[in-house]
């Protein structure tokens, strides 16, 4: 189902952190999914079941060990098929955009978590972030099978320093949307996954071409969206 | 606040968070270095028995020595629980490599709620403890042990002691929980120096020949809590077969409320088990270990599965009883109490990668058979395989069988570095990697490449030996923390609505007003051409855009 689209409020009182890989085409993906994933393990819990008298239980999160094929690096990830599938789509698209911009190969993919807060008609919902993760990637291509060894591990290495690096910034209990009443459940958390149930969420990703312009794929659903409406 | 001081009821909530918070973080860290990958399943429907909403299994034997650590006390200051995680080679020597602290501080925090707040931040400390365990060096060592060394862990109480790990060892650190009777803090010291230590003290016990499993039980340390290997077989004839600690069947039903907001109703209570108790773990495969598997890959599962009996159910709900008293579930597979009307968990197969795992073989050495008891549903194909084979090979069997590993991280270094470790240096495979060596190596030295300045050359070939600490200076690339403004209350004292309401009409931008609007234009006009020359040159592009929008 898709989700409804709400305008852009200003965003206030959302952190933002930033990081930055260098990596080869082809570790573009894992690289991707690995920071995408860490953050995502934080940010999502079990499913919410609401019982009489405003109480609720929360399900229970699995965990897996994802290796990667082009990277010495492993990493966690929630057991969730569906969150997997759409991180996978959502990374695959940005891939492939950063593929065929040209040479220049930089971009970066963004992780936002919001709240949706209703509105009364005709205004369309608003969506507050209130955290905000850029991944900036810059493409890097290779001469020889001598220098892809070494950005294997290279890569590994810095991976795991972002898997610290977001850690810190989790372990900061800085904001987080307080629980939500049974009605107010889809406004804080994507409840549509069968399994978990991560806080709303949104990925949208931009390519910076050789000219230094950025084509904005969110502003372009947001075009889409508005004219379908 | 009016009362400040922990209610009875919360301070038993808040202890009995540590105990279990403490077994999970030993439990995480232990099987982080069994070396092999962890997947435990979500489920939507709670089960009971997931402390901190998390599926982390409890091997029983760790539970046990964790308990026996702790001696019924929980972290308090200067007196941290330590996991300590060594390495020991075939040769008999050892190495630490890793010491993880649970610490306690005197730093408190009397508004935190316990049974809400204490506990989410718990079950997120957990959450960073499973990624941070992946990104240590001990890590990478710990996932391909199997026939040169093995990977050992020791759980103590009391004074942190870090001497051990080396010169220049780093730290990183969890994550902390504050509470009302003090601050939970989780961090990692790790050896970064892995050659082979002057000052270490040699254990030479008698090398690994053979299959020798119970070298590894009950091993006589002199001062100290014996070590365990972090992948052993258990039940073995020694009959050290850990009963359930029957605290470990205590569960966690915690109801969060959210009327008030933040208020929680939580209760502990024993289990009501509607089918025959079943022990919340899991078993896990055995692991093969000795030099006469030495071209086997690091295969290490767990497992505690002596003579099973019967024949499990292919329905994964039941629970099946095992003459050790122990479930025989699929591995992996976190059984709790019965569930009362939830749906059953649907199969999800493991990720890509685990392929390969099915290849990895355990070989069930005399005394303990692999039966059909396994559940035959297809769900688990991993479990299958493997014990298929258990029942049809006997360990010679397993002599001639080649691996084919899909090529990808971990790949286990040639064979060329076996000889190296021959030599009678201690952690010589540890060594910096030998030149001789890395000749014969196509994939580091291919013939013929062509001498071509690559934009890593800066970055990348400044490093010395690899292995090197991850303090790298030629660092391009930094984390930049964006602290946007007003993002505390105690720069601005007002809250958001406020805020917005004050800020809602700012004054009109500068560029709109005439004349500085007249020059602008002016600008714009002339890069005009400009700009439709690239238009122009993107017209197909914009044509595809417009068709997306139909």
């Amino acid at each position: 189902p898709r989700r409804t689209c709400c305008r852009a409020a200003p965003a206030m009182n959302c952190r933002a952190e930033v990081l930055e890989v260098s990596v080869e085409g082809r570790q573009v993906e894992e690289a991707m999914l690995a920071v995408l994933h860490t953050v995502l393990l934080h940010r999502s819990t079990g499913k919410f079941h609401y019982k009489k008298e405003g109480t609720y239980s929360i399900g229970t999160v699995g965990t897996q060990d994802v290796d990667c094929d082009f990277i010495d690096f492993a990493y966690v990830r929630v057991s969730s098929e569906e969150l997997d599938r759409a991180l996978r789509k959502a990374v695959g698209e940005f891939k492939d955009a950063l593929r065929n911009s040209g040479s220049d190969g930089m971009g970066q993919i963004s992780l936002e978590f919001y709240q949706k807060k209703k509105s009364r008609w005709p205004f369309s919902d608003e969506c507050i972030p209130w955290e905000l993760w850029t991944i900036k990637v810059n493409v890097v291509n290779l001469a020889n099978e001598q220098e892809r060894q070494i950005c294997r591990e290279k890569v590994g290495e810095k991976l795991c320093e972002k898997i610290i690096n977001i850690v810190e910034v989790m372990n900061r209990h800085e904001y987080l949307p307080k629980m939500p009443t049974q009605s107010e459940v889809d406004n804080v958390f994507d409840t549509s996954l069968k399994d978990v149930q991560p806080y709303l969420y949104k990925i949208s990703y931009q390519i910076t071409d050789s000219l230094g312009t950025s084509v904005t794929t969110t502003m372009r659903r947001l075009i889409k969206d508005t004219l379908a409406l | 606040a009016m009362d400040t001081d922990l209610s009875s009821q919360d301070r038993k909530d808040l202890d009995k968070f540590i105990k279990f918070f403490a077994l999970k973080t030993v439990q995480v860290i232990v099987q982080a270095r069994l070396g092999e990958k962890i997947c435990t399943r979500s489920s939507s429907s709670p089960t009971g028995s997931d402390w901190f909403n998390l599926a982390i299994k409890d091997i029983p034997e760790v539970t046990h020595e964790a308990k026996k650590a702790l001696a019924g006390q929980l972290p308090a200051v200067g007196r941290s629980m330590c996991v300590e995680i060594s390495l020991k080679t075939s040769e008999g020597d050892s190495m630490e490599l890793e010491i993880w602290c649970l610490e306690m501080n005197e730093k408190c925090d009397k508004e935190i709620k316990v049974s809400y707040t204490v506990y989410n931040r718990l079950s997120l400390l957990l959450k960073s403890l499973l990624a941070i365990t992946r990104v240590t060096p001990a890590y990478r060592l710990s996932r391909k042990q199997g026939h040169e060394y093995v990977i050992l862990y020791r759980i103590y109480f009391g004074e942190v002691q870090l001497s051990g790990l080396g010169e220049g060892f780093q730290t990183v650190r969890v994550g902390t929980v504050g509470t009302p009777v003090g601050t939970i803090t989780l961090s990692c010291a790790y050896r970064i120096n892995l050659a082979f230590m002057s000052t270490r003290q040699f254990e030479r016990t008698p090398p690994i020949m053979g299959i020798i499993i119970d070298h590894f039980v009950d091993r006589p340390y002199p001062s100290s809590s014996p070590m365990h290997p972090c992948n052993y077989r258990a039940g073995e004839d020694n009959g050290a077969v850990y009963p359930s600690v029957e605290d470990s069947q205590e569960v966690c039903t915690t109801s969060f409320s959210t009327s008030p907001p933040s208020q929680c109703v939580f209760t502990v209570t024993k289990a009501h088990f509607q089918t025959p108790p079943p022990v919340v773990t899991d078993t896990l495969k055995v692991p093969v270990m000795g030099l006469a598997f030495s071209h086997q890959l690091s295969s290490s599962r767990l497992s505690y599965q002596p003579a099973a009996l019967g024949v499990g159910s292919a329905d994964m709900g039941y629970p099946v009883l095992f003459a050790g008293g122990f479930n025989a579930a699929h591995p992996h597979q976190l059984i709790g109490p019965g569930k009362e009307g939830g749906v059953p968990p649907i199969p999800s197969q493991p990720a890509h990668g685990t392929q390969a795992d099915q290849e990895r073989m355990c070989t069930p050495l005399d005394g303990v058979h692999y039966s059909a008891a396994t559940p035959s549903s297809s769900e688990d194909t991993e479990t299958v395989s493997n014990s298929s084979e258990g029942k049809s090979g006997s360990p010679h069997d397993f002599l001639e069988t080649i691996f084919i590993r899909k090529v990808g991280a971990f790949v286990n270094k040639p064979i060329n570095q076996v000889t190296m470790a021959n030599l009678d240096i201690p952690f010589a495979m540890f060594a910096p990697k030998n030149v001789e060596l890395e000749d014969n190596d196509t994939m580091v030295n291919p013939p013929d490449s062509p001498e071509t300045e690559s934009p890593l050359q800066g970055s990348l070939h400044s490093e010395g030996s690899s292995g090197s600490s991850t303090g790298n200076t030629h660092d391009d690339f930094v984390m930049i923390d964006f602290k946007p403004a007003f993002s505390k209350d105690d720069i601005l004292p007002m809250d958001l609505g406020t805020f917005y309401r004050e800020f809602q009409n700012p004054p009109q931008l500068s560029s709109l007003s005439i004349d500085i609007g007249a020059q602008s234009m002016a600008e714009d006009l002339d890069s005009l051409p400009e700009k439709l020359a690239v238009h122009e040159k993107n017209v197909k592009e914009f044509d595809a855009f417009v068709e997306t929008l139909q």
